[in-house]
């Protein structure tokens, strides 16, 4: 059985517990916080959450605090290298600006896919329904 | 089952993850699950630009369930062997 342990969730996730990780969910939104728990299913405990916006090369934050993530809604959970991480080449800015542009960018997208959905459906005969609601 | 086990001869290879989102992530294969989550050591994101929440990430794991593709390198598979396994498998299954 001991062998089987690098080839679990568990045995995945481990070495990430207590460190500073970047989760993708699958509405697009990025979080960041420190890993306290997880489960098989990658439901996931965060803890002083901050989400992160983006546009151009300014990113801004805002505070949530303690994230129980459901795993169904997790796309992915990346480790963040501190050193790298200050040597990034974007910008902070203010939450309240840069979350307008943010917003409109997300209906662009939204309307790109609907467009896309709708061509696809019409003209190469797949199906109307997009699965899941990935729209991230 | 099958595939589970052919990730998992293929740790520590170089391999490429397609996402849902087109987000593709090379990286090195460290473990994979029985819902074919993957763990990618060392990773590198393609078309950078358009993705910036990962630069600062290095490794990552990446839910079965939002993975479009995995590119495999060729020469660690053989096919015949895995076309063979198949056969067999669905044989077991019939006689069940």
């Amino acid at each position: 059985m001991d062998t089987l342990i690098p080839f679990t969730t568990s045995g995945s996730l481990v070495d990430c517990v207590d460190r500073k990780m970047l989760v993708v969910l699958r509405d697009g939104r990025k979080l960041h916080g420190v890993l306290r728990s997880y489960d098989q299913f990658a439901n996931l405990v965060l803890e002083d959450t901050v989400e992160r916006i983006y546009h151009g090369n300014a990113f801004a934050e805002n505070w949530h605090g303690l994230f129980l993530i459901r795993g169904e809604n997790v796309v992915l959970l990346g480790e963040i290298d501190l050193d790298q991480e200050d040597e990034i080449p974007l910008q902070q800015v203010d939450y309240a600006l840069l979350e307008q542009y943010t917003k409109k960018d997300a209906e662009i997208k939204k309307r790109r896919e609907e467009i896309k959905a709708q061509v696809l459906f019409e003209e190469k005969g797949f199906c109307k329904e997009g699965g899941e609601g990935d729209g991230y | 089952m099958l595939i589970f086990s052919v990730f998992k001869t293929l740790t520590d290879q170089q391999v490429t993850v397609e996402l849902k989102n087109d987000l593709s992530i090379t990286g090195v294969l460290k473990s994979v699950d029985q819902f074919l989550n993957i763990r990618l050591d060392n990773i590198k994101v393609l078309d950078e630009a358009r993705h910036p929440h990962m630069m600062a990430v290095k490794n990552c794991f990446i839910r079965g369930s939002v993975v479009r593709y995995v590119q495999l390198p060729a020469e660690h598979v053989d096919t015949q062997l895995l076309e063979d396994a198949t056969r067999r498998e669905a044989l077991t299954q019939v006689k069940r």
